[in-house]
């Protein structure tokens, strides 16, 4: 994070001045290494390839992938959000409250939502309105909303839901695709066009490459980053009426540690923390890929916590690769 | 005189804690027994122990998110030895934990200097991978009291001059660090690497060796704080100190150390930890329910920063004020 305010922009020569070949390159690396899960889930279990298994396999991923776009946006502007589980939390028990209080489904989707716009734009206002480093406010802001649950829940959970709320989480759209993945494929399709068709999604770039001259060419930076942090906000909240439906209850640890999971996610989907390069397409093969190991290693009865090994080893090693094999090259034609 | 006073965030971090004690006095006097105080300190020594190493990698502008996951990983190694041969002496055991804690910081720091992968991806890694290692290790069960020795559990707590060796041992720790950050061509470069990477460069200073230097010193001190934790407490499972990590930030960012790199020192890292202490140890006496303890911790670190970013502004040809702002 550092590194993005202060040195002269060292140029990431894996995206820039080699252009879109090295980046499909990236994506095709990230494709082959999801074709090999897939390959490998298929051979280990007789079980994997059922279509209500692969279908039910999609949870693993849809939620945490619908903030990783809006993630994507944040990191590739140059800053990071790592309140988002602590959003998805204290949206979670302002639901459960209204369902207390006899809310109906309609008015708790409102809730759910407005909960995470709020919390969005408090980050929004502290990083742009006073200027300050978005990883040390959304560390505040994190234990602040996480807090904020605590208070209400206590060691307390709130259920209760209407069954009409459960559609959210466990509804199906079209035989075996589910809400939840139906919604995620939208956003992928809306968040791709978004970021890479439109001048919004350019000037998201050229912030995250550089700041001072994005301002001087006329890109309202504060503008654009205080709606990405909305976007994060708004992305939680919606996570956050999936996963609550889907759980059906709601504690002060829903979603505890989600924010390291979706800044992975971001990261192995090959955006540069640094800020300035990074697409969709990467983001969803990133989250395809950790979607099936986390089921694969499930239907091996591998603990979830082995599986976090795996992906932190395929964190460092796909970003280390490229560069060992830049450097090997270069040795080479020496 | 007040602006100066405002300026220097040291003292004004020493005022806060002073009004915080104030106002908890006021509700409950009791607080600020002497034998209390040393209490508080005693609880939060692990975590000043751990900001030390913290304000070193940040100084060079990284970060350790992977500091609590190395501090289980040392702690459950340690149990595991003392639970294997309970007549291990302890001196070996801890010896044993910090060399782990700084085999496992070096791999951080060897990842950020050879492959310049971004400290923040490393560290998120080797997070995951340290804590998933535990569970291969221990196979998910908890180490508890009763297979601890005595002696393993006893050190941190034995009385030493009226005070528990652990809180001797952070305060051996702080003046260590300070020398180190005083009086050494090492602490020097941290402020160096961290203040311009690439004027320190052209001094003679290599970046990525202080940076792995940085690494190794909060991998050793995580591990050492791994013994202290799990002798402490007198367990050791695969989720102590989760989330902890985001505490230790926090102390660097309450004590003044810029996220930035290059600004801060020993005793702002000191006072952060200190001043999380003490919320955390009032909390309770002054009848505020400890589920509040998160949401309070999270408004003093915006607080925080929001007064700290003033001072931490770069000074520097600035033609469009508001460029540097946003």
């Amino acid at each position: 994070m550092a590194e993005t305010q202060l040195t002269p922009r060292h140029i990431p020569d894996r995206l820039e001045g080699r252009g879109a070949r090295l980046l499909k390159s990236w994506e095709s690396l990230l494709f082959v290494v999801a074709c090999l899960i897939f390959l490998g889930n298929s051979l280990a279990s007789p079980y994997f390839l059922d279509p209500w298994n692969l279908s039910d396999a999609t949870f693993n991923f849809t939620e945490k992938a619908m903030i990783a776009f809006a993630m994507a946006l944040v990191i590739i502007s140059g800053e990071i959000d790592l309140s988002v589980a602590s959003v998805i939390a204290l949206a979670s028990t302002a639901m459960g409250y209204a369902v207390q209080l006899g809310f109906d489904t309609p008015a708790l989707v409102a809730i759910g939502l407005s909960v995470g716009l709020i919390c969005g734009a408090i980050n929004g206002l502290l990083i742009t309105g006073l200027g300050l480093p978005s990883i040390v406010v959304t560390i505040g802001t994190m234990s602040l909303f996480r807090g904020l649950s605590f208070i209400i829940l206590g060691d307390q959970a709130f259920t209760g839901y209407p069954d009409s709320f459960s559609w959210f989480g466990q509804g199906y759209v079209w035989w075996v695709f589910s809400f939840e993945f139906t919604l995620f494929v939208m956003l992928a399709v809306v968040y791709g066009v978004v970021l890479h068709k439109t001048n919004f999604g350019r000037a998201v770039y050229a912030i995250g490459n550089n700041q001072t001259a994005a301002l001087f060419s006329g890109i309202r930076v504060g503008r654009i980053k205080f709606i990405l942090f909305l976007l994060t906000g708004l992305m939680a909240g919606l996570a956050s009426i999936c996963l609550t439906s889907r759980l059906g209850s709601t504690r002060p640890s829903i979603a505890l540690g989600w924010e390291l999971e979706v800044v992975t996610m971001v990261v192995l989907g090959g955006v540069n923390i640094l800020g300035g390069s990074g697409t969709i397409p990467g983001v969803v093969l990133a989250a395809l890929i950790m979607g099936m190991v986390t089921f694969g290693f499930g239907l091996l009865n591998v603990p979830g916590i082995v599986m976090s090994i795996f992906i932190g080893l395929l964190l460092i090693s796909v970003i280390a690769l490229p560069i060992l094999w830049r450097r090997a090259r270069r040795r080479l034609a020496h | 005189m007040m602006a100066k006073f405002l300026k220097n965030r040291e003292l004004l971090l020493v005022g806060a804690i002073g009004v915080l004690l104030a106002l908890i006095t006021w509700r409950f006097p009791p607080f600020v027994a002497p034998a209390n105080l040393a209490r508080v300190y005693n609880d939060t020594s692990i975590l000043i122990i751990l900001a030390l190493g913290q304000m070193a990698v940040i100084l060079t502008r990284c970060i350790d998110l992977s500091m609590a996951a190395n501090l289980a990983l040392s702690g459950m190694v340690a149990a595991m030895l003392n639970a294997a041969s309970p007549g291990l002496p302890i001196p070996l055991v801890i010896l044993a934990a910090v060399a782990l804690g700084t085999v496992l910081g070096m791999i951080n720091g060897a990842l950020v200097w050879k492959l310049d992968i971004p400290p923040i991806v490393v560290t998120l890694g080797t997070l995951t991978i340290y804590r998933g290692l535990i569970f291969l290790l221990s196979d998910g069960k908890w180490i508890n009291a009763h297979q601890m020795s005595d002696a393993f559990k006893a050190l941190p707590r034995d009385a030493l001059l009226g005070f528990p060796v652990l809180s001797w041992l952070s305060l051996v720790m702080i003046a260590l660090v300070f020398l180190l950050m005083s009086r050494t061509a090492l602490g020097r470069a941290f402020y160096a690497v961290g203040g311009n990477p690439h004027a320190a460069v052209y001094t003679g200073i290599d970046v990525g060796r202080t940076r792995f230097s940085a690494y190794c010193l909060s991998g050793a001190l995580a591990g050492l704080s791994g013994y202290l934790w799990v002798s402490r407490y007198a367990v050791a499972y695969v989720d102590i100190a989760a989330g902890f990590e985001l505490d230790i930030i926090a102390a660097c960012v309450i004590g003044g150390i810029s996220i930035a790199g290059g600004i801060g020192t020993v005793a702002g890292a000191v006072l952060g930890a200190l001043f999380l202490g003490v919320i955390k140890n009032a909390l309770p006496v002054i009848n505020i329910s400890p589920f509040a303890q998160m949401a309070i911790s999270g408004t003093v670190i915006i607080i925080a920063v929001a007064v700290n970013a003033r001072a931490e502004r770069r000074k520097g040809r600035v033609i469009l004020r508001k460029a540097e702002a946003v």
